[in-house]
């Protein structure tokens, strides 16, 4: 055998897995729905049920046979379709939570735990099917387990739909409200975007964009444990050394995610799309980005520093994932969800992070701000308003921002909810107490910023 | 050569797994093992032994093409092994190290 491996290198690799929670965090399936459309929604809902049951039908199998094969776990098998505001557009019924049904049906038939795509992309308006999915979220979301649901408020080139802000902050506030019996866990299941990616494969933002293939296999890895252990080696590396272990330490995880989904895809006969270069923490401890930032050198996560360890970070994992993958895309860099990363949650117990700064902490990271969990008074108003200042970021940095966010009913600031499993534990988090009530009010959109002159 | 399977179109040729015998030094363990992948004609490419972060570790490159069992036959009957004679043993498809190590 030419170029043998070196007994030191199959350790490491046995070491990532087994101690740094090195997994592929989810292999999702894209499938296409815009064929399901009919004038009768129940129709519709046997063809999504019927299509989702046919296209994933080897999905959990095959993905459980490679982690075998491999010795990789791979934590999540997922499902992501078309925006369904666009599949039931046709229908005459205004009631898409039938809909949502078929889709929460046909995942539990396969055993996938989350099916993304109850979703609609009104950046610049509404047409009929977006105006209905966004009056179906709330119950949609009460109704099922497994569904997800997000929508797209924003975009670079087109600026934010303020009236779609409003009015998620008051979908936000009903679908708390459905949901309050389980502290408003629909909440969680739901995503405002600004630059909504259409190959993303984590939840709870995953949906089939309008430029992929009928069906698409797309991997999301996650290994914040690998990349903690090997800045923890260098306690004092300057920075461009540190820069140099996270790329190298991000090849080798993002290899992972090639290699199992080229493979994925091999024996599905399905299109292999894009690794998503993510560093996505979970509650386990020694699985959190929070602990690397610290690992860096700030004495807890939130204070000064903080934003540019993460810009660090973010770049350097991008960096070596980028050569690790023949295609990249979705979300692509460190996730900073609060409740699901022990770090993150203790912080901010702590008070040492604020929302200020994770807010200031999305603007050169992925994503935004990510499962948090507010005061269960929270007004539409003020959730709009935070979705707002979420949207600007993405809009001006050209950059996908979103707001995954749970106004936690009958809860107070400094109390505890426990989601469970990976979604993990939310410490109420406090916000500023003066209303944008009128700013809110006033609706219509705000214009597509200037890209040139960039200051 | 950005990837092995690139250059053999869509089939996956490889049929060489690693195994990892990771324990306490004892008598036997190379003995249990190869009397394992021997009864089903696994053929044993090669063999490497160390001690690493002090634990006795093997790690054999085996060629399952002209085996009797497949895959996850052999992962079971050789953590069956392992449970045995008190050593941690896995059975990886070689393909994981070398798209994490070798580009």
């Amino acid at each position: 055998m030419s170029r043998s491996l070196m007994p030191e290198e199959i350790m490491e690799t046995i070491h990532m897995v087994q101690l740094e929670n090195l997994d592929i965090r989810t292999i999702t399936l894209g499938i296409s729905l815009r064929d399901c459309a009919h004038s009768d929604i129940h129709v519709v809902a046997r063809k999504i049920y019927d299509k989702i049951t046919q296209k994933a039908e080897k999905l959990v199998q095959t993905g459980e046979d490679i982690s075998r094969e491999y010795g990789i776990p791979i934590i999540n098998k997922r499902i992501a379709v078309t925006p369904i505001s666009i599949v039931g557009e046709a229908c005459e019924s205004a009631d898409y939570v039938v809909l949502a049904k078929a889709m929460e049906q046909a995942a539990r038939e396969v055993g996938v735990n989350f099916i993304g795509g109850f979703s609609a992309l009104v950046h610049k308006g509404f047409t009929k099917g977006d105006d209905r999915l966004l009056s179906s979220i709330a119950q949609g979301l009460a109704e099922t387990e497994r569904v997800c649901s997000s929508v797209n408020v924003a975009t670079t080139k087109a600026g934010i739909n303020m009236d779609a802000v409003y009015l998620m902050g008051k979908i936000i506030k009903e679908t708390a409200e459905l949901t309050k019996e389980a502290d408003g866990l629909g909440c969680a299941k739901l995503v405002v975007f600004c630059n909504a990616p259409e190959d993303n494969p984590f939840m709870a933002g995953a949906f089939h964009g309008f430029g992929e293939p009928e069906t698409v296999i797309n991997v999301g890895v996650s290994g914040p444990g690998v990349v903690l252990h090997a800045v923890q080696e260098k306690p004092t590396a300057d920075f461009g050394t540190l820069a140099t272990i996270i790329k190298q330490t991000a090849f080798k995880i993002t290899r992972m995610g090639e290699l199992v989904g080229r493979e994925t895809a091999r024996r599905l006969h399905i299109p292999f799309g894009i690794v998503d270069l993510s560093l996505a923490p979970t509650p386990a401890v020694g699985d959190s980005v929070a602990a690397i930032l610290e690992a860096m050198g700030l004495e807890k996560v939130g204070g000064h520093g903080t934003t540019a360890a993460l810009a660090l970070l973010n770049d350097a994992v991008k960096k070596g994932g980028a050569m690790a993958s023949s295609y990249v895309g979705g979300l692509s860099g460190a996730f900073i969800p609060v409740s699901e990363d022990a770090g993150m949650i203790r912080a901010a117990e702590e008070g040492a992070l604020c929302l200020d700064k994770l807010e200031a902490m999305t603007c050169v990271c992925s994503v935004g701000l990510d499962m948090i969990a507010v005061p269960g008074d929270t007004s539409a108003e003020t959730i709009a308003a935070i979705i707002a200042d979420e949207a600007a970021i993405g809009m001006i940095n050209k950059k996908t921002t979103a707001v995954r966010i749970i106004p936690v009913p009958g809860k107070k600031v400094g109390e505890k909810v426990e989601f469970g499993g990976l979604l993990g534990t939310a410490p109420v988090m406090s916000l500023h107490s003066y209303s944008a009530e009128a700013f809110i009010q006033r609706g219509g959109r705000i214009p597509a910023p200037l890209l040139s002159l960039s200051n | 050569m950005m990837c092995p399977k690139e250059k053999q179109g869509q089939e996956r040729a490889s049929q060489r797994v690693i195994v990892t015998v990771v324990g306490e030094d004892k008598v036997g363990i190379i003995a249990g093992v190869s009397g394992v992948l021997a009864d089903y004609r696994v053929n044993i490419l090669d063999i490497s032994q160390t001690i690493l972060q002090d634990f006795f570790t093997m790690i054999m490159i085996v060629d399952i093409s002209q085996a009797a069992v497949d895959l996850q036959k052999l992962q079971c009957l050789l953590k069956e092994k392992g449970e045995e004679i008190g050593v941690q043993i896995k059975v990886q498809h070689e393909d994981i190290f070398k798209f994490m190590h070798r580009i």
